[in-house]
């Protein structure tokens, strides 16, 4: 048990003051302290991709960083996606193309596919699979996640 | 216009593409405290004491319990008890005895859960250690004159001897299917709450069969079966592991009655590999008779099934179903299984979707290459020798699986396996293939037939309620873990009672809501509760039209309800009333608008599949990919294309990471050697390649009001066979892989015996 720090997170562009001791993730940070559940722990060692967030528009696992680490960066999660009740396209085409069923491992698929596709919004085929085989799925066989994400590449260029 | 038959977009998305969506460990509770299991770091060892004042004395730490603070008895079989299986069972914390590496000795309780992880760390247990047994082929004890040897499940039909007389060819081989499981990317998770006021404990993170465990519970806690309820909260996917009832479900809810506060439990992955269930892990010896045509007139297997530790809630559904369903989809007149189930020092293990049929079907496809090969015959001829032919069916095959008669009930297996091979274009694949093995390249191809199971019964209850907005709620004892279920449902029932489907609400897994239900497992929600779904529809619609015929002066068989409006058949323009007035109606008369229905069978329905693969292996490092697979299966009908395609293609990749990927192994002294995602190899989007999926509808199930046949679990059943079948293609040694996974060490040692 070690001291508790004062910080400061910037969450969907909003502000949460958060007292946490140093070693707490920010993964469990985010799920506790902003309440915000949607990004999701399927190993906490880094594999799985549940937990992939947007730092600064790339995507990270959050279950890998310290939140006194994340002070003064930009955080997105998967609460930030839609607004005002509009889905974001790749949220629309995941429904669409059924790229979920458990739904477990959507919001990291989703923070994942947002931050290739707005670093490389032409990322197609073999790449765009490469890039999403950083990420775990155990009940869909990617199928329709790589689709659901070639059709929102599509939509997000428009 | 009808729902059922289209590929309607799921109604359980939204909150699950937002965030919003309440997983188990998304639950918040005032007060709540956190619980940590203490695991044994040993595989067997005499528990000589647990040493816990330094970890009570850690911040933070309210409580740390052990056995001897506790009065609980073992967790019980739920399903295939065969008789002598008690004294195998798990107790909630061990006693005396630790039996594999992961086995709960104790749990601390802290205020947040790194207090309580820390505190665990300072429980000191002392183990006299044993050796460790960890070959099922060579069991020892369980326990002082008990041995580890279980029991042996036989199934047996026709006459041994006289096929073995018959057969002018006999072989023999030893076929291995390794340890893996579900691996659901959500950890198991549980919470209890002591309602002190009601007497009732609560428990959140229930799946797959709440009303079972809630009874379960009930007994074990000592408590009325209405003192205890189960809530099913969204679930991250289940594949057979998750749900049945664990040490850990029954600790937090005594835990809260205990202390008084809510008690959260949530598995993190390396307890997951190591606390929750196992499978597959057998080891078949068989000895095979054929003619000269292929014809096989005998099969005589005998197998031995490590199930880990202890017996857990599954019995011996795993080796049951192996010996009941390995004969597949062919005659075979003459047939003896004896299936051993062994237990060693290892995680228990219970059933993994298409449990008992991903490994029989690997041996019986085994078989099937090996016959061709003996007799220089195309793998294909040799199956449709041995294809029960279609007059033959119903084909009874003599004895149960899960307490039920099998029979095939309906279906024209060589009618498929036509259409797969036509749709492959065989013989130009086979060519091809052919030629590109000629230029040095080692690709191949395999096929596996397979008979699947689904829809057990007994029962299914479903009632369905309409309020006087019109809105419709389902409510059944079936749980949900990922499947669409609620979608399903919805759409048999918005056809069922001429509503649209946004009207509909589909309630699962509350043990408050419904007093029985039979839970998600065996592939049996769509026939089951969707068959209950569709009477309970049929019901509410007939009182519905008899209402109405009063309100509307008229008979009600000339009305008709479709988008929710009750009126006269025909004229689109007259007087109508909504389902929400109906029900208003019958409100005001002192009752409601409401049916409940129950579906009964006493026999499963058999779908059944064909299942192709063509696999490439690089020379240089002996890996193997995947590059191409295809899914034949006959349904019998289809309530949603989408979702059934879904769960082919899902089930295809988790078969592909039990054929070349995932499997738990241990070292001589019983420790696990696969403890996270860096070991246990999951199927990535990279190994997992375009799955083409051919879904038929030719033969209705004659068993349900729907026809339906379930689709859960036939993605997953052929693949092993189907890509041990291609290896050994590539490697031009048919026969030659006995054993999945498929390494890349087995393929090299397969090349260089070549
Ligand atoms: S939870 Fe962070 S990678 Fe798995
Ligand atoms: S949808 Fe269940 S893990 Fe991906």
């Amino acid at each position: 048990m070690t001291a508790l720090r004062d910080i400061t997170l910037l969450v969907n562009g909003q502000e949460y003051a958060v007292r946490v001791e140093p070693r707490k993730t920010l993964a469990d940070t985010i799920r506790e302290d902003c309440r915000l559940t949607g990004t999701h722990l399927g190993c906490e060692h880094g594999v799985c991709g549940a937990c992939t967030i947007l730092v600064d528009g790339s995507p990270v696992r959050s279950c890998l960083l310290f939140a006194v680490q994340c002070e003064g960066v930009e955080i997105e999660t998967v609460e930030g996606l839609a607004s005002d009740g509009v889905l974001h396209p790749l949220q629309e085409a995941f429904w669409e193309h059924h790229g979920l069923q458990c739904g477990f491992c959507t919001p990291g698929f989703l923070m994942l596919a947002k931050g290739a596709l707005e670093e490389d919004p032409g990322l197609t085929g073999e790449s765009l699979k490469e890039v999403l085989s950083s990420n775990l799925c155990r009940c869909t066989g990617y199928q329709n996640i790589l689709a659901a994400v070639e059709a929102a590449a599509v939509r997000m260029r428009r | 216009m009808s729902y059922v038959g289209r590929s309607v977009r799921r109604l359980e998305d939204p909150p699950l593409l937002t965030g919003e969506a309440h997983f188990v460990a998304d639950l918040d509770f005032p007060d709540m405290a956190s619980m940590r299991v203490v695991r044994s770091p040993v595989a067997n060892g005499r528990l000589i004491g647990v040493e816990t004042a330094e970890a009570a004395k850690a911040a933070g730490v309210i409580a740390v319990l052990t056995a001897a603070d506790l009065d609980l008895p073992p967790i019980d079989v739920r399903m295939t008890n065969a008789s002598g299986l008690d004294p195998y069972r798990q107790p909630v914390l061990a006693e005396g005895r630790v039996r594999y590496v992961g086995e709960p000795i104790a749990v601390v309780i802290a205020e947040d859960p790194y207090q309580a992880e820390d505190a665990a760390d300072l429980v000191w247990a002392e183990i006299g250690d044993l050796e460790p047994h960890l070959d099922p082929l060579r069991p020892g004890e369980f326990e002082n004159g008990i041995p580890a040897r279980v029991a042996t499940v036989e199934k047996k039909y026709g006459d041994i001897e006289d096929g073995f007389e018959v057969s002018g060819h006999v072989l023999e081989v030893e076929l291995r299917v390794g340890r893996h499981t579900g691996v659901p990317m959500e950890t198991r998770g549980a919470i209890g709450i002591w309602d002190e006021a009601e007497g009732v404990v609560h428990m959140y993170g229930a799946a797959k069969v709440p009303h079972y465990n809630r009874s379960a519970i009930a007994t074990m806690l000592g408590l009325e079966l209405d003192k205890v309820q189960l809530h099913e909260n969204h679930v991250g996917g289940g594949f057979g592991v998750r749900g049945e009832l664990y040490p850990e479900d029954v600790l937090v809810c005594e835990a809260a009655r205990l202390l008084g506060r809510p008690i959260r439990w949530i598995e993190d992955r390396r307890e997951h590999l190591i606390a929750t269930n196992h499978s597959r892990d057998q080891v078949h010896r068989v000895k095979v008779g054929f003619d000269d045509t292929g014809f096989i007139h005998v099969i005589d297997d005998e197998f031995w099934q490590d199930q880990g530790a202890y017996v857990r809630t599954h019995g011996a559904t795993v080796a049951d179903l192996t010996g009941a369903m390995l004969p597949g989809p062919y005659l075979v007149p003459a047939y003896r299984s004896r299936g051993h189930i062994v237990l060693t020092n290892k995680t228990p293990a219970g059933t993994y979707r298409s449990p008992g049929r991903y490994e029989g079907t690997f041996v019986r496809e085994r078989i099937l290459d090996l016959v061709a090969a003996e007799l220089g015959m195309d793998p294909v001829d040799s199956r449709r020798v041995n294809l029960i032919p279609r007059d033959r069916i119903p084909f009874d095959r003599e004895y149960s699986a899960l307490a039920t008669g099998v029979t095939y009930d309906s279906g024209d297996y060589e009618r498929l396996l036509d259409r797969v091979v036509e749709r492959l274009g065989y013989a130009d694949l086979r060519a091809d293939l052919e030629r590109r093995r000629a230029n040095g390249e080692l690709v191949g191809l395999g096929v596996a037939c397979f008979v699947e199971k689904s829809g057990l019964g007994p029962f299914d209850e479903v009632r369905i309620e309409v309020d006087a907005s019109g809105s419709v709620e389902v409510i059944t004892g079936a749980a949900s873990l990922g499947q669409g279920i609620e979608t399903s449902i919805a759409q048999i029932c918005a056809d069922g009672l001429g509503v649209n489907i946004e009207m509909v609400r589909v309630t699962h897994g509350q043990t408050d809501r419904i007093d029985r239900g039979m839970g998600a497992f065996a592939t049996r929600v769509t026939v089951m509760t969707g068959s209950a779904t569709s009477m309970a529809a049929a019901e509410v619609r007939e009182k519905a039209l008899e209402q109405a015929a009063g309100l509307l002066e008229a008979n009600p068989a000339d009305l008709r309800i479709e988008r929710g409006r009750i009126q006269v058949e025909g004229s689109p323009e007259g007087p109508f009333v909504t389902l929400g007035d109906v029900a208003a109606a019958a409100v005001e008369a002192g009752g409601e608008l409401s049916a409940t229905a129950e579906f009964n069978t006493t026999h499963m329905t058999y779908p059944y599949g064909v299942q192709a693969a063509v696999v490439e292996i690089d020379r240089a490092t002996a890996g193997c990919r995947v590059t191409d697979y295809l899914v034949g299966y006959d349904i019998g009908r289809t309530v949603n294309p989408m979702l059934v395609e879904g769960q082919l293609v899902g089930g295809v990749a988790q078969g592909i990471g039990g054929a070349l990927l995932e499997t738990f192994r241990y070292d001589e002294s019983g420790q696990p050697l696969a403890t996270s995602f860096m070991d246990y190899l999951v199927p990535t989007a990279s190994e997992t390649p375009h799955v083409e999926v051919m879904v038929s509808e030719d033969f209705p199930s004659p068993l349900n009001p729907i026809g339906v046949k379930g689709a859960g679990e036939g993605g997953i059943n052929g693949v092993g066979a189907a890509i041990a079948a291609a290896v050994g293609d590539a490697l031009g040694q048919p026969g030659a892989v006995t054993e999945l996974p498929i390494t890349p060490e087995s393929i090299q040692a397969i090349l260089s015996r070549g």
